[in-house]
């Protein structure tokens, strides 16, 4: 086992994750914002760059998540995410930790044959689509938001834990299959601990906590996609079996277990939408933003269908050329299956330089709508009439190009990784070639 | 081989800062006043790519076919506005080598914040310089790097 590094072990780290205090605190507080966000969204005014839905969620969160939190931290926003929490209220009949009564959950098990994230596969291929609307619509993103809270609360009335979270969130996906490159993860002390536990209160909760609220036994858990760091395994753990380690990057990635076919198409799902949304939030084609604007227009079927067909068919057909080429030395899906994962370093470096160039003209909006969140004319901070400028110039595409090279350089390693754990050495050399020609093109789209 | 091995991020480091710095050859071109007449219209401005040489003075006319819009240049904080009837009109010397994106500086609609253009400067030392990096940091991870396992490598 590589160095690991428990954070644990200083008390005040400790006391700050056991707590359930500042965990919700946080969720209350953006909770409070995500009512603000749906509320601007339905009242304020329709431009999107003045108003506190558009600029609060798809500027600000989203920059906090892709160049912070979901690089360095895994889940951690899934920790603190509000959407779940009015349903897991209702679940729990609490509004803070086990009560020892029961909530309002028929408390059914997830299906099992819906026990995979196909689901969250094509909910986020679905929002992709919409996303010209979605992104700039400060009414549509309220409806959008509000929508996944209802699903959130109406799956916590039915099943058992998290469920919308694990299974459905389209967000949580993604977060889920770039969470495995994090420097962050919890994890078992001692497997033989756990093993001989017979009350196994991590899973089934006890006076302290409640039973995981993702469904994971711990000690089975050997990557992040599983853990949303929601501590709960912390606080009923009857014997400190438990480290939240700092770790090397992409460590979750090359082993041996845990490769799923449908995170695997995750990889692929999130390629073709970050080089999609780079040409056409970012590249100069009027023809293009107009076909993913104008929503069931031909055209927009066009978009529809070049989204699709490249997230879906020709990347991950591509890429399974490349495997049938490197003959693999296990049965052929399995072989796709687990080298795909070598591409999350450089996806999860596409998002960041895709998100950078998206944040650094956006950014400066946040100011002013902070200080005008319904775009009414309001100045509660002296910021509302600060004038648009684009930041990071000049340092933005030293800053893109080192990210991208950065992610190939991620990808390749993994791939050598996979390799060697699979005893298929040649797995790395169409990954490298895959790696050049995704890492060429959105250099193309970025800074061509 | 072994020294190698110990050395190699440091190696890697310097190599890719050495790529950073590398000069790209830019078209040797006499400078010449170069005139745009650039149309915009929600959401896109047309032509929308404008190719100079390093050293061109460049006029941009805007012209605007329905509502108001801006016209930013990022890398050179040069801007025009421009009403339906009314055109603006911006000068500057491109004298910084490079891609750079045009923006329209005015709230003008939804897809506003994605309203883009490009001015292309001679040929862009990043997109060189970016694959140069990449190809680099692949080289790297092919030949030198020790792999990701889940043990970290032996």
């Amino acid at each position: 086992m590589t160095a690991r590094f428990d954070v644990l072990r200083y008390p005040w780290v400790r006391r700050l994750v056991v707590s359930r205090w500042p965990q919700y605190l946080v969720r209350v507080t953006l909770l409070a914002l995500f009512l603000l966000a749906v509320l601007a969204g339905w009242l304020g005014t329709p431009v999107g760059n003045r108003n506190f839905a558009i600029v609060g969620v798809w500027i600000a969160w989203w920059a906090v998540l892709i160049l912070v939190a979901v690089p360095f931290l895994g889940r951690a926003w899934c920790s603190v995410c509000p959407l779940p929490l009015p349903g897991e209220w209702l679940q729990q009949g609490s509004l803070l930790g086990p009560r020892g009564r029961g909530g309002w959950s028929l408390g059914r098990r997830w299906p099992r044959r819906w026990r995979h994230i196909w689901l969250q596969n094509a909910g986020f291929t679905a929002l992709a689509l919409f996303s010209a609307v979605i992104l700039t619509r400060p009414g549509v993103t309220a409806w959008v938001l509000l929508g996944l809270v209802l699903l959130a609360v109406g799956v916590s009335l039915v099943y058992e834990r998290r469920a919308f979270c694990r299974y459905l969130c389209p967000v949580g996906g993604f977060i889920g299959l770039y969470a495995q490159a994090a420097p962050l993860e919890l994890r078992v002390k001692d497997p033989a601990v756990c093993a001989a536990h017979t009350e196994k209160a991590c899973y089934t909760g006890n006076e302290q906590g409640f039973g995981c609220p993702w469904g994971t036994f711990p000690l089975g858990m050997v990557r992040n996609d599983v853990c949303g760091l929601c501590f709960e395994c912390l606080r009923t753990c009857t014997y400190d079996n438990l480290a939240l380690n700092i770790r090397p990057l992409g460590a979750d990635l090359a082993q041996r277990r845990g490769a799923k076919l449908d995170e695997a198409f995750k990889a692929f799902i999130l390629l073709g939408s970050a080089l999609t949304y780079a040409a056409v939030f970012l590249g100069p084609w009027g023809a293009l933003k107009d076909a993913a604007y104008d929503v069931g227009a031909p055209s927009w079927w066009g978009y529809a269908a070049l989204l699709v067909g490249l997230s879906w068919v020709i990347l991950p057909g591509l890429f399974a050329l490349g495997v049938w080429a490197g003959r693999p030395r296990l049965p052929w899906r399995r072989a796709f299956t687990v080298l795909a994962y070598a591409l999350v370093p450089l996806g999860l470096a596409m998002w960041a330089a895709f998100s950078l160039a998206f944040v650094a003209a956006s950014v400066a909006y946040v100011l002013p709508v902070l200080s005008d969140p319904f775009g009414w004319g309001w100045d509660l901070l002296g910021t509302a009439g600060w004038a648009w400028r684009p930041v990071l110039d000049g340092w933005l595409p030293l800053l893109q190009a080192g990210l991208l090279a950065l992610g190939a350089l991620g990808s390749v390693r993994t791939a050598r990784g996979i390799g060697e754990t699979w005893g298929w050495p040649r797995a790395v050399y169409p990954v490298a070639g895959y790696v050049a020609l995704m890492t060429g093109g959105m250099l193309w789209l970025l800074l061509g | 081989m072994r020294n190698f091995g110990e050395w190699r991020w440091g190696i890697g480091l310097v190599v890719a800062v050495l790529v950073l710095g590398l000069p790209v050859p830019q078209p040797q071109a006499e400078p010449q006043e170069r005139v745009f007449r650039v149309t915009a219209r929600q959401f896109a401005f047309e032509p929308a790519v404008l190719q100079v040489n390093p050293g061109d003075r460049v006029v941009i006319e805007l012209r605007s076919s329905d509502v108001v819009h801006g016209l930013y240049v990022e890398g050179y904080d040069v801007e025009a506005v421009a009403e339906p009837g009314q055109p603006d009109r911006i000068v500057f010397v491109a004298d910084r080598p490079g891609t750079y994106r045009l923006r329209c500086s005015v709230t003008c609609g939804d897809l506003h914040p994605f309203m883009v253009g490009k001015l292309r400067v001679g040929r862009n030392p990043w997109l060189w310089k970016g694959a140069a990096l990449a190809l680099w940091g692949v080289t790297l991870a092919l030949f030198a790097a020790r792999p990701r396992t889940r043990e970290g490598g032996r």
